[in-house]
């Protein structure tokens, strides 16, 4: 059996939120009790990426989507629950050892206008992880690198000396690609790399993102809130709320049979060109904050199906006939 | 008669170095309970034409000519006391993000009741209650208690809720939403759009959609303009337009969804990006991206023609037409 590209185990990671002592008070039960509030942004996260493939996350705001790819680049350190790159464990790495990692997973994050440092120019942005992953490289040789580089991504390499203020929305975004390719990594994570992108830019994004992918067997881990791109772009899919994936299948079972209560309305509520698309299913309510860590299915309280069993114990992931994998008791009962 | 007629407006933005045209030769026209939306990229002057109905560009931009009638009243010509009746009361605008356009140190119920109280002589105690009256109406709970709450206290799309709540105070005859849904997630984005089309059909209100997202403008528009660097380029039935676009550019951003394409594949994205104010191209603006372009183009600026049910500004589809007419009058002869 080959070896995933990333396997996650567990990975749990609780933010505890900043109140004054004050506001740290609680009178509960008659009682004046002293908390800290804290945020469970992931609860127990297991996920394997593969080489080659794109895994797409999906879910609505606060759901955890960012922090798991934070976590999983090391820019926050997990509370339990371990990373694995090829099989080694990266999660509890200091800086000096993470430093081999950093130049094989890269991110894109997803707003090009604040990732990009305004007072470097595309050379200097480019160039600077070249140098410092190769040290031993000539100046000559990384001039070449962020020549090629440039051009891979559709722009001509005589505007390097530019800032970016002097670029366009989707010309940044490519830029942020190249500065995430300028390493040779084998693993990118795009944090809603599209949402400030405007379609016929996304499209051209997208298809420098496939093309890469093609030419460099990249493995993509995509964030987004944009099912109409994940159904063109992911291989596998992973449904994320408050902290935990409910269901996580092929592109093609996903969209075709979504079996997940919060799947479904999902996907029911994306506006789509067709006219004669189904009523969009109504959630009630909006995505509560995780601050008490939930005793059972996350999505009880939105669940049009829930029952006592989904308010009193958690769901495990059981695998389905079509290999996709779903949580929810609903479905392992057989009542949905 | 329609209720709002705008007619070859002209908006230009005033520099040092040049006069920058935003908006050329616009015309298009809005009946009383009609939902139109208005589409394009980032840069074509959607939200320029949003912003100039109700006169709101600031500095350097100003309208050069043209005139924006709402009924009988000319609105390029007024001062400022008499569009601020007009504004809020008559045509009211919703924005992009409820955040920005909220006071975040002024309570909801505070923020409802001045606007209510600036337009209409009434006691506090009545705006109040008209302000949860339509609290209600948008469906937030318990709205008695959110009166008193903070912006930051809401949820982004209970933000934009209250919002619609504020205008739908004053019973406007015209609803402009710039981009109403882009900062909400694809299932609060469904509840919204549920809102305003209700709110719309059931008031008999007017709505202008500003929206670069197809799919929701195909959800909620009657009619669809089509805008490209400050023109509108085609203009039709929105299910029209959606399934048989006429304008090249029209075509390419339709083509250029990822629904479009089978999944995996590449997708077809249109060529270069939309010209900047200060380098527009002569001739048909979309001339350097079209794959259909001809010497005519790069030269001439085609005109409107009517080409079944939509219009469209297009030298490939005059051609058509023409081409037709003449093999029709050969049958004929």
């Amino acid at each position: 059996m080959t070896i995933p590209l990333i396997q996650i185990n567990g990975l749990e990671k609780t933010f505890t939120t900043h109140e004054g002592w004050l506001g740290q008070w609680h009178f509960h039960q008659g009682k004046l009790t002293r908390r800290k509030d804290s945020v469970h942004a992931l609860n127990g996260i297991n996920l394997t990426i593969n080489k080659g493939e794109t895994l797409c996350i999906v879910g609505e705001t606060g759901c955890g989507k960012s922090t798991l790819a934070r976590t999983i680049m090391g820019l926050t350190s997990p509370d339990s629950g371990e990373i694995r790159y090829l099989d080694q464990r990266i999660d509890h790495l200091n800086n000096q050892q993470r430093m081999p990692f950093r130049r094989r997973m890269q991110m894109v994050f997803q707003n090009p206008y604040a990732s990009l440092n305004p007072r470097m120019t595309v050379y200097q942005t480019l160039s600077e992880p070249i140098s410092f992953h190769n040290p031993k490289l000539s100046q000559s040789q990384i001039d070449e690198k962020v020549e090629v580089l440039l051009e891979s991504v559709g722009i001509s390499a005589s505007s390097s000396d530019h800032y970016p203020h002097e670029f366009s929305g989707g010309q940044r975004q490519r830029i942020s690609l190249a500065r995430a390719l300028s390493v040779d990594p084998d693993f990118i994570v795009a944090d809603e790399p599209l949402s400030a992108l405007d379609v016929s830019v996304q499209a051209q994004v997208l298809n420098l993102m496939m093309d890469k992918q093609e030419e460099r067997n990249l493995s993509y881990l995509f964030i987004t809130h944009d099912l109409a791109v994940v159904e063109h772009f992911a291989t596998r899919v992973a449904v994320m709320y408050l902290g935990r994936i409910c269901e996580l299948a092929p592109r093609s079972a996903l969209f075709n049979h979504p079996k997940h209560p919060y799947t479904r309305a999902l996907l029911s509520a994306i506006p789509r060109l067709d006219s004669n698309t189904t009523q969009a299913i109504r959630l009630i309510g909006e995505v509560p904050t995780p601050i008490e860590k939930p005793i059972g299915c996350v999505f009880q309280a939105r669940c049009p199906y829930a029952n006592q069993r989904c308010y009193d114990q958690s769901p495990e992931m059981i695998t389905q006939s079509d290999e996709s994998s779903v949580a929810c008791h609903a479905i392992e009962e057989g009542r949905l | 008669m329609n209720l709002l007629s705008v007619t070859n407006l002209h908006v230009n933005f005033h520099t040092k170095a040049q006069e920058l045209a935003a908006l050329i030769d616009v015309s298009f026209t809005l009946n009383r309970g009609e939902r139109i939306a208005i589409v394009g990229e980032s840069g074509a002057g959607k939200s320029v034409l949003g912003f100039s109905i109700v006169n709101l560009i600031g500095k350097p931009g100003y309208i050069h000519s043209g005139s924006i009638r709402l009924e009988n009243d000319e609105l390029t010509k007024m001062n400022l006391r008499q569009l601020q009746e007009v504004r809020g009361k008559r045509i009211a605008m919703i924005f992009q993000d409820p955040m920005m356009t909220l006071n975040p140190v002024i309570t909801i119920g505070a923020q409802l009741v001045e606007t209510i109280r600036s337009h209409t002589k009434i006691s506090y105690k009545d705006a109040r209650n008209i302000a949860i009256e339509k609290l209600n109406h948008v469906q937030i709970a318990s709205p008695e208690r959110r009166f008193d709450q903070y912006p930051h206290e809401l949820s982004g799309g209970m933000r934009q809720r209250v919002i619609i709540a504020a205008v739908l105070l004053l019973n406007p005859d015209i609803i402009i939403a710039d981009e109403p849904t882009t900062a909400l997630d694809v299932t609060i984005q469904a509840e919204i759009l549920q809102l305003l089309l209700a709110i719309c059909r059931d008031n008999g209100v007017a709505l202008v959609l500003i929206s670069h997202d197809l799919g929701v403008v195909s959800k909620v528009a009657e009619r669809t303009l089509v805008m490209y660097a400050g023109r509108i380029v085609e203009e039709g039935p929105t299910l029209e337009i959606i399934n048989d676009p006429q304008h090249p550019y029209t075509q390419g951003l339709l083509n250029a969804l990822p629904q479009m394409t089978l999944p995996g594949q590449r997708l077809n994205q249109i060529q270069g990006s939309m010209p900047s104010l200060i380098e527009r191209p002569s001739g048909c603006a979309f001339h350097p991206r079209c794959p259909y372009a001809k010497e005519k183009c790069k030269k001439e600026q085609p005109s409107f023609i009517h080409s079944g049910v939509s219009s469209v500004a297009c030298f490939l589809v005059e051609d058509m037409i023409n081409e037709f007419a003449n093999q029709d009058q050969e049958v004929s002869k």
